[in-house]
This record gives structure tokens, C-alpha cells and sequence, in this order.
């Protein structure tokens, strides 16, 4: 599988973010976005989620399954973590699995990344490290082959960190792919994406 | 069908929970309503000729007063985002949450009409007759209204916007809702024909609602 982006421009509310921008990525790699605040990390990433249109150039995933487009083979975590406050931990996290299509275990996936003692607590109460934990166990509840972490490891602490670090050698291990927005260290081998800022003129 | 029941469910639930909102619609119904006889007065006969156009202009406007949720809420806090990239069709997941809309926000002011139908003067034939318009009708509000909602989803403090958006759309359904119970009450014309009209109008908006609403969210994320 082959995840690949060629001549990619990005325009928002007028101005270009990023023009000409090639990228590639395969099964088993790491991508880790970098560069400054401003420099289309996010935007990047929203652009293979299908949540931006591109202005310009392609991205495909090669080797994926036909029927499917990219969106669909993918999962995002972004900024927002997508959990309700008035719903449990377990409430949330079965509701995206549901959603989502599998029939996993939530349970199990709870205590992966360490909730599970805080399964039926709403989600009001978690601490911003707890909802990232949450978010993470809904990339290990349904299985898709392309993760989009926009800065994953943000409020997670040193153990928390490490946790993400082994669930993302597993997904490489297992075939998937990987492209991350992050400024601190991911803590696997990834290939790194330097984005420039680019103060600039209209598009 | 798992997703779109696990959908419905969710938010159904969430509607229901403290802080969901699904009351505030019935509240504010019921204020409309109760307030209503004081304002124009002990005029019997009066009130039972206005009773229908009361209830359905209460219904209306409670119905208006949630529908800013539908999805700002989901945008806000990121699900939209999953929604859109799911394998679930779009327009599907956009109707099962106006279905799960109507179920907590709808459904409820078809039920506390019998009982603000008292308050109108209004007697058993009249009050099942409204309460029949409104449980075919509130649907088509709750549908048509998604346009509007997906329309301005993507504006902080979009409410009024949306009023502004959705009242039009509305017209016709108050337009025969009201009909058909006046038909009931004082004639001439025959209920079938509005109710039918009315029956038409969500049909309609079942189809064309979810594609419109489905449509503008996917050009309007940013």
C-alpha cells in the first residue's frame, strides 16, 4: 500500500498555505510532518482526509481496497476529539465503533490505553490526557489502514507516551501507515516532512 | 444499519441526558401556548377558532429553537469530521440524525398537545385532529429544517441565520397543518385534502432534506 501526494496546493480563506508539495509514504512507514505553527501541518492533513479539497494536484492511496475511497480507509485524530461529555467513556468509544463498522471488544481496548477503570465515568470529567486516550482507543477499535494524527502525543504523559509509541509499531508492524503533524518526538522511526512557512501573498 | 441505529441511539440519548435540550422545546411550547388565552382574552368560541393556528405556530417555533444543534454540536466537537469520512453514505447518517432529532425534540410536542388543547377550548375530534396534523407534519419541519442546519453550521452564533433560513421553507407545511385541522372544526372543506397535501409535503422533504443537508456540509467543512 502507497499513499502518495503529488503537487499538492493548499489554499484557505484566500491565501496559499502550501503549493507544490510532494509526498509519499508506504506500508510499515512513519511520516512525521514538522515545521512551524502556520505552515499547513493540520491543513495537510485534513487535505488526505478528505475534509479539505485540494486546489491543486492529486493524492491516491495505491493498493488499498477498490471499492473504497481514502476518507474511508482512514482514520483521523485531530485537535477535537470527538467525545461527548454527556456520554460514558464506554458509551462514546461503543458508539464509534459502531459507527464506524467493527465489533471489537471496547472493554479491551479501554484497558489498552489505561481507561478502563474510568469506563463508565462521563466524559465531563476526563482530564485532556484521558480524552486523548480515549481518542486513541477508537484508532484500536475499528481497524483502518491509514492513521492521520494531528499532534497525537499532546497531554499524554511519559507513560502515555510510551503506550502510543507501541500501538503505532504495532499498526506499521501489521501494514499500515502513518502520517503524523507533530512538533515533539513520536517516539518511533518516521520519516520526517519539513513544511515551510511561507508568509505570503494572495493566491 | 448498525451504524445508523448506533447513531440514532447516541444521539438520542445525549438529547435526553441533563443539558441535552429535548425539554426546552416543550417548555417553550407550553409557555407559548399557556400565555396565549391570557392574551386575547375570555373569548371562547375565539380561542377554539384560533386554537389550531396557536398550536401549530407554538410547535413551529419550538421546533426552530433546537434545530441550531443538529450538527453545530457535532462540529464543534469534531464527530462531523468521522461522520463525513465514515462508510456510512452521508445523506443516510444526515437522516438517521434528523430522525433522532424528531424523536427527541418532535415527538414530544405531538404528545403534550392533547393537553395544551384543553387550554384552547378545543374538544376531543378537534384536539386528536391537530395533534394528527402535527405528528405528520413536525417530520417535514424537523427534515426541512436540517437544509438550514447544515447550511449554517460552520457560523458561531448561527440561530438567527437559520431562522431566517428555514422560516420560508416552513410556510407551506404551517400553511396546510392548519388547514386541515380548521377543516375539522369549522369547515367546509374536507380534511383529507390539506392532510393530504400536508402527508405530500414530508414525503418530499424525507428525500430531498438529507441530500440538500448532505450536500452543503461536505462543501461547507473547512
Amino acid at each position: 500500500m502507497r499513499l502518495s501526494g503529488r503537487g499538492v496546493r493548499c489554499v484557505r480563506g484566500g491565501r496559499e498555505v502550501f503549493s507544490s508539495l510532494d509526498f509519499e509514504a508506504a506500508s510499515g512507514e512513519a511520516v512525521a510532518v514538522t515545521g512551524p505553527n502556520g505552515a499547513g501541518k493540520t491543513s495537510l492533513l485534513r487535505l488526505i482526509a478528505g475534509l479539505l479539497a485540494p486546489a491543486g494536484g492529486s493524492i491516491d492511496l495505491e493498493g488499498g481496497e477498490a471499492e473504497l475511497t481514502l476518507p474511508e480507509q482512514a482514520h483521523y485524530l485531530g485537535h477535537r476529539d470527538a467525545l461527548k461529555p454527556a456520554l460514558s467513556v464506554l458509551e462514546n468509544l461503543s458508539f464509534w465503533r459502531d459507527f464506524l463498522g467493527s465489533s471489537g471488544d471496547a472493554g479491551q481496548n479501554l484497558a489498552r490505553v489505561g481507561l478502563d477503570h474510568a469506563m463508565h465515568l462521563p466524559a465531563a470529567f476526563l482530564s485532556a490526557g484521558q480524552r486523548r486516550r480515549l481518542s486513541i482507543a477508537r484508532l484500536l477499535s475499528v481497524r483502518r489502514p491509514v492513521w492521520l494524527l494531528d499532534e497525537p502525543t499532546s497531554a499524554l504523559d511519559a507513560a502515555g507516551q510510551a503506550m502510543f509509541a507501541g500501538v503505532m509499531r504495532e499498526h506499521l508492524a501489521a501494514g499500515g501507515l502513518i502520517v503524523a503533524a507533530t512538533h515533539a518526538p513520536l517516539g518511533i522511526e518516521a520519516r520526517e516532512l519539513r513544511m515551510e512557512l511561507r508568509i505570503g501573498g494572495a493566491a | 444499519m448498525t451504524a445508523l441505529a448506533a447513531l440514532i441511539r447516541r444521539d438520542v440519548r445525549i438529547a435526553l441526558r441533563v443539558g441535552g435540550g429535548a425539554l426546552i422545546g416543550v417548555l417553550f411550547f407550553l409557555t407559548v401556548v399557556v400565555l396565549m388565552p391570557f392574551a386575547i382574552g375570555p373569548d371562547i368560541p375565539l380561542l377554539t377558532r384560533l386554537g389550531p393556528a396557536i398550536l401549530w405556530l407554538g410547535a413551529l417555533l419550538a421546533s426552530l429553537l433546537t434545530l441550531d444543534r443538529l450538527f453545530m454540536a457535532d462540529h464543534e466537537d469534531g464527530s462531523l469530521d468521522l461522520i463525513v469520512m465514515g462508510r456510512t453514505p452521508l445523506e443516510l447518517a444526515c437522516a438517521a440524525k434528523a430522525l433522532a432529532h424528531w424523536l427527541a425534540a418532535g415527538l414530544p410536542l405531538v404528545v403534550a398537545t392533547p393537553v395544551l388543547g384543553l387550554l384552547l377550548n378545543l374538544d376531543a375530534t378537534a384536539t386528536s385532529a391537530v395533534a394528527l396534523t402535527l405528528l405528520v407534519g413536525t417530520p417535514a419541519l424537523t427534515f426541512t429544517g436540517m437544509i438550514g442546519a447544515a447550511l449554517a453550521v460552520t457560523l458561531h452564533r448561527g440561530g438567527l441565520l437559520l431562522a431566517v433560513l428555514v422560516l420560508p421553507l416552513s410556510v407551506p407545511v404551517l400553511i396546510f397543518g392548519v388547514a386541515a385541522s380548521q377543516a375539522v372544526i369549522v369547515g367546509p372543506t374536507p380534511f383529507g385534502t390539506p392532510f393530504s397535501i400536508l402527508c405530500a409535503i414530508s414525503l418530499v422533504s424525507f428525500v430531498v432534506g438529507p441530500f440538500a443537508a448532505a450536500a452543503s456540509l461536505k462543501h461547507g467543512l473547512d
